[in-house]
Parts: C-alpha cells; structure tokens; sequence
C-alpha cells in the first residue's frame, strides 16, 4: 500500500490537469464510505474470529499432544502460502461472488498466525506455576482456563493484533470480486485514473488497521495488568 | 504414634528404564512429624514425594494417608487436602498474593467469609506486610514469595504438607530466617511435614527424623539427625553426611542437655587474696564475679594485683555467654572465641547456671 502511495505520487507529479484530492468527492460520497467501511471490518472480524475459534482448540491440543503440532504447522503453512488473489478464484467456481469466497483465504492466512501464537503463549507458562497448581488442586480443565490461558494472554492477543492487521489489509484485494470494503475505492481510483477514491482506500484501510491494533493493545493491557507489575518479563513475538 | 503417613513398598517404573526410579520403598511419617528425605540425585527423593500427591503415579505399592488409600482417591481431590510448596515457589503470576493464597478454599468452595480472615491470619503468621497482598507475585522480593508459597500451602489448614526444596532458590541469609521461621511455625501448627532438601545442615536443622536415600529409593537410614550423625549406618550415610559430624551433633545438642561444671565463682564482696584462692582452686586463670546469684563478670589474676577486694578490681563483664537453650557448637564457638577460655552458662536475666569447657564437650562428643 505504501508502495503504491509513493508511486502514485510520482505520476500525480506530471498529472497536473488532476488534483490529488478532490474534497467534494469525499463528502458525495461519505454514505458510500461508510457502508464499505462496515463491510470492511465485517470481513476482517469476521474471518480473524473464525481463524482463532480454529486455532485456537488445535493450539490446545498441540500443547498437549506434542506430535499433532508438527502436522497442524504444515497445514496452515501451505494454506497460507497460497497467493491470496489465486485462492479467491479457486474458490469463485465454487462459492461464487459470495463473501465466503473472500472470507476463506482470509481465515486461512490468519490460521498459522493464530496457532502459532497461542501455541507459543501456552507453551511459554511456566513449569513450576502449572505444576503448583495441579499440587494444590486444580483440575486439567482449571488449570487450562484459570492459569495456562490468563498467562498465554498476551501473546495470544499479539498474534490476533498481527492476524488483524494483516486481514484489513487482505482485504482489499477482495475488490477483484466486488467484495472489497475501501479496497473498492482503491480498484475505482486505478481503473478511472481518479486519484480521489484510490488515496481515500488507502488512507481509511491504513488507519483501521492502525485503530484496530491500538485496540487491541488496549484489550491486552486491560486484560492483563499483571504484566506490568515491576519486574515482570512480558512475552511478545 | 500411628503413622499419619504410610509408604508401603512403594515403587515407581519409568517404561524404558532398565532400574526402577524408587524400588519397594517403606516409610511411615508420625502425625506432627517433620522428616527429610535426602539424597544424592537420582535417588528418588523428588519422586517419592511427588508420589504422596500422586503428582507422579506409583506403579506398585501402597500409599496410606491418616489410614485411607491414597490410591483409591481422586487425586485432584487429594491434592486440595495436601499442602504443597516448591522450589520456585510456584506462584500464579497473573495473580495477587491475597489470590494466590486463597487458591485452595476456594476450589473447596469456601465462602469470602471464611477465607478473608484465614489470609488475614497467615499474613500474620508468617510476618507478611499486609500491602503485599494486593501486590503481584512479581513485586516481592524472593524471600517474601517463598513465605507467601508456603502460607498458600497451609491456607486450607492441611494436616500434611510436602514441600520439594522449599528454601533452596533464596540466598543463605534469607534461608536462615525462612528456616527459623518455618520451626517457629511447625511448633505452633504441628503438621505432618515432608520435604526434600539437597542440604544435610537443613535436613539436620529442620527435620525431626531424616530419610537418607541411596540410588533407587533404597533406604540407607531413617533416623533422627542426633542418630544419624552419631552412629550412621554404614558407609554411605557416613559419606553422605560428611565431614564435621562431630560439629553438627553439636549444633543438634542442647547446653542444657548436658551436666554442666560449677567453675570458680567469688561474691563482689570478697577480697583479693579469696579470689586468687578461688582462680587457683578452679584450675582456670579468671574467676566469675556472682552477686546474688547474679552474673557480673569476671576477675583474672592480673586484675586484682594491689587491690583489696574483687569490686575494687571492675570486674569485667563477659562479651558472651550461652543460654541452656543455646547448642553445644554455639558454646563451642564461645570457648574458642574468649578470652578465658570457657563458656559461660547463664539464664537470659544473666542467673549464673555453670561452665562449660572443651573437655566436657569433647566427652559429650566422644561417648
């Protein structure tokens, strides 16, 4: 994105019959904004909830059954690798110009992210903390939720940050399709040569990517005020 | 004593391994018992204890606790009627102290009521600032976790706790006072305590009998310390408890265990000539200076020359003197350290009790 703002300003450069900004379009356009901008975060919280309620149980398996993490790894690894544009038109004979069709690759690309951090975070707890608990007590169920998870949370919701961040800009490639959320303004202002829209898609995806992580950093200190006790190692990846 | 804790031919096999981790181990525990289990690593000790609470399942043998089969228990259930301390302490991170410490009432369901003033009181207990509690794990100091890992243990009120290195992981100062601590604790509570610990001296200082494993849960004795230091069993015990048994047995015995000597004493009153009497009739070269029964110092030869009576002389006060409740190697340390080359006995108020010297400990030693 980044790139193509810089490129973009080169050619606006020698375009000067066309400004950079034409503010009337914005304000014509605000309802139109606004319905792309739910869409938007529609497809990003809704493929990134989908990819944790996946990868999430089978990071909690692979934590407790050394042997599926390996294969689990494998698996995500080749789906994510799949260049997002091929996989939207693998799936178009199959799911159409739905949202499914956008919605799959984009759990797909957050699956790896997910499970591999929440493996890592559970996997990071300490021995001696999980074996005091048993001693006192707590049951396999207890010590999961009440001590394994509480302690894996912060790299746990680093991973969902990353997941975010990269599905809202994901997104916009759905555009191809119709689908697209701001990627839509980015895929008019290209194909009309219309500056306007295109830096509008960019700047609005850039900065939902930018509110969303602040978000989430939010949740994670709320949800977490132990990590900043004096003394505390916090982990992140 | 019935035994509050009863290992039968415990055993533990790892799949794979040719020798079994603990081989056919029997121990019985008296209720109110502290007893060490010590030994060289790969003894077993840590296995042994984990499997009183079945943290580690034993393959053969039987197990009893207060006459109930252990091994018929659900062990979740077991372990929230067994304190357990370690090393690390263990404390849950994300926690407060005041959370942490009410772990265990609350898996037994017990209502804020009962257990607020149960935390009150063990922050009591064990000299805990009551703004810790609020605090996370992570803001204490090493020595404060550790008394916060083991009033978590003892929250339930426990009739057993066991604990695996429990003072290990602080430095030596620390771990003096933990472990003064802990006695003055396990005095007023009288729990039936399981620990294991790398460290004779600890074994020796906190124990009430100690367990000494060899390779394979093997018991090589199982006896109090003053026993195993005076007469161990066999080789390996003598190895294993090392050098300077003598000076540990003294560390174990008490200044009023032993009879003690009178020594030359003299009254304030009593003139030069009685105190020269008195310092050659005692064998020594000074002569304590009693009044009343009360300790005042001591006059050397030297001291009196040209002066009429003892006060004349400023009597000078020991620098130190034992207690009976004192140990024979702190009355040892004394001797060698004064200058009149005794110890001297007296009560705290300074009642005068009597002398020791290096030849009656040296007998105390050898018989």
């Amino acid at each position: 994105m980044i790139a193509s703002v810089i490129a973009l300003v080169g050619v606006v450069a020698q375009e000067d019959t066309e400004p950079l900004i034409r503010w009337i379009w914005i304000s014509d356009h605000l309802d139109d904004i606004v319905t792309q901008g739910i869409q938007h975060l529609y497809l990003t919280v809704a493929s990134v909830a989908i990819g944790f309620a996946i990868a999430f149980p089978l990071a909690v398996l692979a934590s407790r059954r050394r042997r599926v993490a390996a294969p689990i790894t494998w698996v995500m690894g080749i789906l994510y690798t799949i260049p997002a544009i091929a996989f939207i038109f693998l799936l178009l004979p199959i799911t159409g110009f739905s949202l499914t069709t956008v919605v799959i690759p984009l759990i797909a690309y957050s699956l790896l992210i997910l499970f591999r951090n929440t493996l890592a975070g559970l996997d990071g707890v300490d021995a001696d903390v999980k074996e005091a608990a048993v001693g006192m007590g707590l049951s396999r169920r207890q010590v999961l939720w009440k001590v394994e998870i509480p302690l894996a949370l912060p790299v746990i919701i680093a991973g969902l940050r990353i997941a975010t961040v990269s599905a809202i800009g994901l997104v916009t490639i759905a555009a191809l399709i119709g689908r697209g959320g701001f990627g839509q303004f980015i895929q008019d202002g290209l194909q009309t040569f219309f500056w306007t829209p295109l830096l509008v898609g960019v700047v609005l995806s850039v900065l939902l990517a930018f509110l969303a992580d602040v978000l989430l950093l939010f949740v994670q200190r709320l949800t977490t005020p132990w990590t900043r006790a004096s003394g505390t190692r916090v982990l992140t990846t | 004593m019935t035994a509050m804790i009863s290992l039968q031919q415990i055993e533990k096999r790892y799949p794979g391994t040719a020798a079994p981790a603990v081989d056919g181990l029997s121990l019985d525990i008296a209720e109110g018992e502290t007893v060490a289990l010590v030994g060289p690593s790969g003894c077993g000790k840590t296995t042994t204890l984990k499997m009183i609470n079945r943290l580690i399942e034993p393959t053969g043998g039987r197990l009893l606790i207060d006459g109930t089969d252990v091994l018929q228990r659900d062990p979740v259930d077991l372990r929230r009627g067994i304190g357990y301390v370690i090393q690390q302490t263990g404390l849950m991170p994300h926690r407060t102290i005041r959370q942490n410490m009410a772990t265990v009432p609350k898996l037994l369901g017990w209502s804020d009521e009962r257990t607020a003033p149960r935390i009150e009181e063990l922050t009591e207990i064990f000299d805990l600032d009551p703004e810790l509690l609020d605090r996370y794990p992570a803001e204490l100091s090493g020595g404060q976790r550790q008394r916060v890992g083991v009033a978590r243990a003892l929250a339930a009120d426990p009739p057993v706790m066991l604990m695996d290195e429990p003072f290990a992981a602080v430095d030596p100062i620390v771990r003096a006072r933990l472990q003064d601590q802990f006695l003055d604790i396990q005095e007023r509570l009288n729990k039936t305590i399981v620990f294991v610990t790398h460290d004779i001296d600890e074994a020796i200082k906190l124990s009430n009998r100690i367990a000494i494993l060899n390779v394979g849960g093997k018991l090589e004795q199982y006896a109090p310390a003053e026993e195993i230091l005076r007469e161990p069993a066999n080789d390996f015990v003598r190895e294993f408890v090392g050098a300077e048994r003598g000076l540990k047995r003294l560390a174990l015995i008490k200044v009023g265990d032993i009879p003690l000597e009178d020594g030359p004493v003299v009254a304030p009153t009593a003139s030069a000539d009685e105190a020269r009497a008195a310092i050659d009739a005692g064998g020594f070269d000074f002569v304590s200076v009693i009044a009343d029964g009360e300790l005042l110092g001591w006059v050397g030869r030297d001291m009196l020359a040209g002066k009429a009576t003892v006060a004349d002389s400023t009597p000078r006060p020991f620098t130190a003197y034992v207690t009976a409740r004192d140990s024979l190697r702190q009355a040892l340390d004394s001797i060698v350290t004064s200058r009149t080359g005794v110890a001297v006995v007296a009560t705290e108020g300074q009642r005068y009790k009597g002398i020791l010297t290096l030849e009656r400990i040296s007998q105390e030693i050898i018989s």
